[in-house]
């Protein structure tokens, strides 16, 4: 049995709510610790820092979901749904963070999308994953038919500007968002490599 | 000297740790009843006493665990985790340039010919985030004064320490190392401009900038250069290291100014350091408050064209 399949046997069996549960888990974890005051001197910094890894942590690993299959035969699809909309999920809070804990106005808040470019970058980023997670339940995969399909290949624009919105912020040049663009391009060139069952033929 | 600050602070003003602790702890349980909003601390409530105008200074846990050292890690917390790697003993600054006694002049030297003094300064940050902070030290002019400063000097350089061996962060081209800073000789001489060795009475720790920074209080806290070993005495506008990295971004004065936004943020409000999850912004202030001390040095300057 070749290595692919001793572990897509028991990922079968493997349910997808702790996904969810972890997500959830994470995210109330570091808002616990922010207001029990032990996320260090600049607390919502730190929680908007750490809720926008984690959108872009979990979102790379929904796009190196289907590389993974093609490159290895591991088949971890039936995650990538929940991995998708726990992304999304810490967008949002990433973005509410930013939002009402940070720039507290809505007349800032509306100046910045504007006019600060890494901004703008970040929240068209948020605005394309919307349909996304509103798309993302067996009823609109079974209505919607071939443009689900389609559609969904947005994530990866979305996930492209996540990570330069990351890049854009820095100050300096620093080497972590870069290996985050740079993970994040691989994975969706990947895409372009023939699927195995073609280059077997 | 034409005159010295007067610092209307004293050591009795600066809170005890002990207290600020036992207030801090009743403010995070505060936090934890009050869900949303409109706890933070009246910060820059304005007062008849410049401590209430000032608000509290910071904790000695927050002034030396979140810092920009970026020598030893772009991370908040990694000056603090690897700063204890530099070696300050010894430690000698050379002065040079324009000047009547150049010379590399030991820190025990320097430390025996000036007098320490407390100043409980603002520091504001360009990322927006401001401190509080009491350092001891003394002004830089003094230290000019000790190596005599040429009639025909205009600007002075200054440049952190650059070792590989002892600072983890210079391994990435983050900016160009060294870390390069300059004032005009006008700011460099003003009774603000301060050299800090010490934080609430204690040796400045190594991720402050030990064994001597500068402290520009009116400037973003990037014009205030850590563990200095070179200040040089010139005629012309040094290179600065931010201003080398973008000149766009990051100006040779950098004031703090409220109506010159950094080019990917504004610089309206900022956010006191150690208020909690809550803490409401603050407005910035021209100068970081310090307008009346020093606007005079900028008269007739466009300062959005010269930031």
């Amino acid at each position: 049995m070749s290595i692919s399949a001793t572990i897509n046997g028991p990922v079968r069996a493997v349910p997808t709510w702790p996904i969810y549960l972890g997500s959830l888990a994470y995210a109330g974890w570091l808002l616990w610790l922010g207001i029990d005051g032990r996320l260090g001197p600049n607390p919502v910094e730190a929680l908007e820092h750490a809720l926008g890894e984690a959108g872009l942590y979990v979102l790379i690993a929904g796009l190196a979901i289907t590389p993974l299959r093609r490159l290895t035969g591991i088949n971890l699809l039936k995650f990538r749904r929940a991995v998708g909309l726990c992304g999304f999920f810490f967008v949002t809070l990433h973005l509410m963070t930013w939002a009402v804990l940070d720039v507290q106005a809505l007349d800032r808040v509306w100046a910045d999308i504007l006019k600060r470019p890494y901004i703008t970058v970040g929240m068209v980023a948020f605005v394309l994953m919307i349909p996304l997670a509103l798309t993302s339940n067996y009823w609109s995969v079974r209505r919607m038919g071939g443009s689900w399909r389609t559609l969904h290949k947005l994530t990866y624009v979305a996930v492209l500007l996540g990570g330069v919105h990351y890049l854009m912020l820095v100050k300096g040049w620093q080497i972590r968002p870069m290996i985050f663009v740079a993970i994040i391009i691989t994975l969706l060139l990947l895409r372009l490599l023939k699927r195995p069952r073609a280059a077997r033929s | 000297m034409a005159y010295r600050w007067k610092n209307t602070l004293k050591e009795s003003d600066v809170t005890s740790e002990a207290v600020f602790l036992d207030r801090r702890r009743l403010m995070a349980g505060m936090a934890g009843s009050i869900a949303a909003g409109a706890l933070a601390a009246p910060a820059a409530a304005m007062g008849p006493s410049a401590t209430a105008e000032m608000g509290e200074p910071n904790s000695w846990e927050d002034i030396t665990s979140y810092n920009n050292f970026y020598e030893f890690g772009t991370g908040k917390g990694d000056p603090a985790r690897y700063a204890h790697l530099l070696t300050t003993k010894p430690w000698s600054v050379k002065i040079d340039g324009l000047v009547d006694n150049p010379g590399d002049y030991a820190f025990e030297d320097i430390m025996a010919k000036m007098t320490i003094e407390e100043r409980i300064y603002r520091f504001r940050c360009v990322e927006r985030w401001a401190m509080i902070v009491p350092w001891n030290g003394f002004e830089l002019a003094d230290l000019l004064a000790l190596a005599g400063v040429q009639s025909d000097a205009k600007y002075v350089a200054f440049e952190t320490a650059l070792r590989p061996d002892e600072m983890p962060g210079v391994s990435q081209p983050v900016i160009d190392w060294p870390y390069v800073e300059g004032l005009r000789l006008d700011e460099a001489m003003h009774p603000l401009t301060f050299v800090a060795t010490g934080i609430y009475g204690k040796d400045i720790p190594n991720q402050n900038g030990a064994p001597l920074r500068l402290v520009v209080p009116w400037k973003y806290g990037y014009k205030s250069i850590k563990s200095i070993v070179r200040i040089t005495l010139t005629d012309r506008e040094p290179p600065t290291a931010w201003n080398k990295y973008s000149a766009r971004e990051y100006g040779f004065y950098s004031n703090v100014n409220p109506n010159r936004a950094h080019p990917r943020w504004s610089q309206e409000y900022e956010q006191l350091l150690g208020q909690g999850l809550f803490a409401e912004k603050i407005p910035t202030r021209m100068f970081n408050g310090y307008e009346e001390e020093v606007a005079s040095l900028y008269e007739g300057m466009d300062l959005i064209e010269y930031h």
